[in-house]
């Protein structure tokens, strides 16, 4: 008896994604457990294995296909020999599905050369991040900024990762209620902005003319659109500017061979710290000294966090992500990195919580180990600021009036202009060039 | 001659009609009433409000057995049968003249007569007023809000016949107390004269078709509340098969088969309480697109029939058949008429009292319906042996269930039985309304020493943080 696959819910709160590829065609055996198709939110990327087994009589929805209903019928597998019928089987004599979503992790395992290192190597500043602007969502109590909403609404929203403030309420003097957090959820086409959807999602051309040159496309993944969205956003609205500055790096280059030199040989103790983790430390050691600049700006108030969450840019085969080192004032080096590290490694599996990637008040974006001397990186919104950090490199430096070969670093930081102005910014970068080039405050 | 033209004609001048005509009236719309027997209809004259009265007295007859309790005696209690009936009926019309003066006041005038729809004349509905088959006028209006209610069901072979065979018509007013006596129906209105009759002293027995008494509260509470009944002597006979009653003189003989018995009982008077059927008939309703389900109007959210200009509110409309629903249906049936901008009804928010003894009150999904619809739940209990002031007011016998939607923290259901519970549901319908979630009723600071404390209990139970239990 035919049996229908159904398009699976990768989360409670999916409604829908796109069918990335299927594993199998049409007339292949396919036995349970096996892997038959992908599928991809603008988190992840899925596997779908059957929970049958037959053989996939017919393919439903064809590879590529965006905006799949959970629920829907993607494929019919039949028994050897069964006819295939010309759509999907009957609903009732398929009560359970015949695929599960399992999870694969988000992006599929590195091929390139990045992969496998540790270190984090950016592409560009800005995070794909989940469609919720969660930050934004906790961040407006603190302002005193009152979304009116009802108990349930924000607690059903939050749980959905939609933005409340996005939402128009039906309620009592525009309140937002339950029914409204559900119409946004059911409809994300419809929705105002949260969700990364075809629809909303790309950077709105600007009636860019048509391509006429011989080309091959590429389709966008929903991690793709949500950069292009998030960072067409950033770049629109919010007014960056950039104070850059040379820091001399080999003071902090000695302090981390005479801390890797103290790890212990093996064990659970041993580390080996990057000088991204150093710089990670030195950056919210910074951030606490200038907290000024720890900030994000709301039309109510300008917020101030009390944490220093530092987003770290990572990059992935298919885009980026920003996973959190929390606290990071408060936390030894040799903390930072086995956080970071394992951040880092689960982002590249993509396995990172909504809570690991969603939220922090500033970014780091290195690429350092690409042999880029400087490069601006665009503001990860909600947050004030995000450093560029450049290849550390043996220049000709000036000492004394003496020529001097130093270790340097030149480092950028783009700002938001509405919450730092230039003297604050460059205030914060004299204290991250303070730190960095007299380190010893970062161990103590 | 009286004006006829209006923008809403409301036939029926029950706690559904009357309400939505005053609300009408406050919106500036030109709004009458047609009424054909009693305005306040069978809530205020022959329902909720009189079985109150009643119920009030066999408390006092209750409390007054149960005197050396509270360190008290008296010898000779008796009562006055016809006093307390002569009680009832004055509450009754208290209010009732109360309506009609409210309805003067907003200028709303009362047409004496029955109402039906008589087709168009022009964009408007005709209504035609008729007194004793003659007619007393015609009316015009946009919008005509059937508001014309239910009266009792019938089963054959149980016809009310005013002597032995009583509905809740006869039971209001009787003229003895029956010694012995049926109550076939265990809704709100079966078990409320059962209650009565029970606490003024006379044998009775509850049959109900279904396995449980109160079919339509939650399992739980109806078995508790049952165990009660049965504790105050009132025999319970659930999944009951009930024979042509064979009546003689001044008393019926019935056959009742319940848990694979077959009994043959006597019994001095029955009271027939097996539900509603709607007053669909003679409204003028056929060649209309209104559609009448199992003598129900069919409506919309917003109370719409099927044909444009036509609503149906109250019991006419179906489920639940409770006087605050139908005054909620008319206010906001007529707030959507004059184009506010309405939420449409939660029918699943509209609570259900019985005034028995204990009281039985409740709000949202049961436990079983709650699962039923896919909720994974958290539930709390709370008895109120645990509280202060029921057993100081030697009212320890109730509890108090809540059902939380274990993912959203969503009050989906609160069930209660036991003193006062009819006066405090309404918490709970506000938490509903509100949409909070478990936080907020556990953050709210519930007075010492209430009943209501029973209600923060339950909350916390369902959390597992519950102090006194």
């Amino acid at each position: 008896m035919p049996v229908n696959i159904l398009m699976p819910a990768l989360s409670p709160t999916m409604t829908e994604g796109t069918l990335a590829r299927w594993l199998k065609k049409e007339g292949d055996a396919v036995a349970s457990g096996d892997v038959i198709a992908e599928i991809e939110t603008d988190k992840a990327t899925m596997e779908v294995e059957a929970v049958d087994e037959g053989i996939l009589g017919r393919i439903l929805v064809a590879d590529g296909t965006e905006g799949v209903k959970v629920n829907e019928p993607i494929g019919v597998l039949v028994a050897e020999g069964e006819a295939v019928p010309a759509g999907a089987a009957e609903a009732s004599i398929a009560p359970a599905p015949a695929a599960v979503a399992k999870d694969q992790g988000g992006a599929k395992p590195a091929a390139d050369g990045a992969a496998g290192t540790a270190k984090p190597d950016t592409a560009a500043g800005v995070p794909a991040k989940a469609p919720a602007a969660h930050a934004t969502a906790t961040a407006a109590p603190a302002a005193g900024g009152r979304v009116f909403a009802s108990p349930l609404a924000k607690r059903i929203a939050k749980e959905a990762g939609i933005e409340l403030g996005a939402l128009k309420g039906s309620g009592p003097n525009g309140r937002v209620i339950r029914a409204d957090v559900e119409a946004a959820k059911s409809a994300p086409k419809t929705a105002p902005a949260p969700a990364p959807t075809p629809a909303a999602a790309p950077p709105r051309p600007v009636a860019a003319p048509a391509i006429a040159a011989p080309h091959q496309k590429l389709p966008n993944s929903n991690m793709r659109r949500t950069i292009a969205r998030r960072l067409t956003e950033s770049k629109q609205q919010v007014p960056h500017f950039y104070v850059s500055m040379d820091i001399e790096l080999d003071a902090l280059l000695k302090l981390r061979s005479q801390l890797n030199a103290a790890s212990p040989a093996d064990g659970p103790g041993t580390f080996k710290l990057s000088v991204n983790d150093m710089l990670i430390k030195a950056c919210a050691v910074a951030l606490r000294r200038v907290p000024k600049v720890n900030a994000s700006y709301t039309d109510e108030a300008i917020i101030l966090y009390d944490e220093v969450d530092i987003s770290v840019a990572v990059s992935m085969p298919d885009g980026l992500i920003t996973p959190i080192v929390r606290s990071a004032d408060r936390k030894s080096l040799s903390e930072i990195h086995r956080e970071a590290f394992g951040l880092i490694r689960r982002a590249r599996e993509g396995k990172l919580k909504p809570e690991e990637f969603q939220g922090g008040g500033f970014s780091i974006s290195n690429m350092g180990m690409y042999g880029v001397r400087d490069f601006s990186a665009i503001i990860n919104p909600p947050q004030g600021a995000i450093l560029a950090v450049g290849a550390g490199e043996k220049r000709a430096v000036v000492k004394n009036d003496q020529l001097a070969i130093a270790t340097v670093m030149t480092c950028t930081l783009s700002v938001d202009h509405r919450v730092i102005d230039g003297a604050l910014a460059a205030e914060w970068m004299a204290a991250l060039k303070a730190i960095v080039e007299n380190p010893l405050s970062l161990v103590v | 001659m009286a004006d006829t033209e209006f923008d809403v004609v409301v036939i029926g001048g029950g706690p559904g009609g009357y309400v939505a005509a005053i609300r009408a009236a406050q919106l500036k719309l030109k709004v009458a009433v047609v009424e054909s027997t009693h305005l306040g209809g069978i809530c205020l004259n022959w329902g909720c409000i009189p079985t109150k009265a009643l119920l009030r007295s066999s408390e006092i007859n209750h409390l007054l057995h149960n005197l050396p309790e509270f360190g008290f005696s008296a010898d000779n209690i008796r009562f006055d049968l016809a006093a307390i009936v002569k009680r009832s009926r004055g509450v009754s019309k208290q209010l009732a003249s109360g309506v009609g003066h409210l309805l003067k006041k907003n200028k709303v005038p009362v047409f004496d007569g029955r109402g039906k729809l008589a087709g168009t004349a022009g964009d408007k509905r005709r209504v035609a007023v008729t007194k004793d088959g003659k007619d007393v006028a015609t009316l015009t209006a946009k919008h005509v809000i059937l508001a014309t209610g239910a009266r009792a069901r019938v089963l054959p072979g149980l016809e009310p016949d005013g002597k032995l065979v009583w509905s809740y018509r006869e039971a209001m007013v009787p003229d003895a107390m029956p010694r012995r006596l049926l109550v076939i129906g265990s809704g709100a209105i079966g078990i409320e004269f059962a209650s009565f009759f029970r606490n003024m002293g006379a044998e009775v027995t509850v049959a109900e078709v279904v396995d449980r008494i109160l079919p339509v509260e939650d399992e739980e509470i109806a078995a508790f509340a049952a165990k009660q009944f049965e504790k105050q002597g009132i025999r319970i006979l659930t999944g009951a098969k009930i024979g042509t009653p064979e009546k003689k003189d001044g008393s019926v003989l019935v056959e009742i088969e319940s848990g694979g018995k077959k009994e043959k009982l006597e019994f001095d008077r029955i009271i027939s309480a097996v539900g509603i059927v709607g007053n669909v008939e003679d409204l003028g309703l056929d060649g209309t697109k209104v559609k009448v389900e199992k003598t129900h109007v069919l409506i919309d959210e917003f109370c719409r029939t099927g044909e444009p200009g036509v609503y149906a509110i109250g019991d006419l409309a179906g489920a639940p058949w409770l006087a605050h629903k139908a005054s909620h249906e008319g206010v906001l049936c007529v707030e959507k008429i004059a184009g506010l901008d309405v939420h449409p009804i939660d029918w699943t928010n509209i609570p259900g009292c019985t005034y028995c003894r204990p009281q039985v009150a409740s709000v949202g999904l049961t436990e079983a319906k709650a699962k039923a619809t896919g909720h994974e739940v958290k539930v709390g209990r709370f008895p109120f042996i645990g509280n202060g002031k029921a057993i100081a007011m030697g009212e320890p016998e109730g509890m108090v269930k809540t059902v939380f939607d274990a993912k959203t923290g969503e009050l989906l259901g609160a069930h209660m039985v036991g003193a006062e519970v009819t006066e405090m549901i309404q918490g709970y319908v506000i938490a509903r309304t509100l949409e909070t979630t478990e936080t907020e009723l556990m953050h709210s600071v519930f007075p010492h020493p209430t009943v209501s404390e029973t209600m923060h209990e339950s909350v916390l139970g369902a959390f597992n943080q519950a102090i006194h239990f």
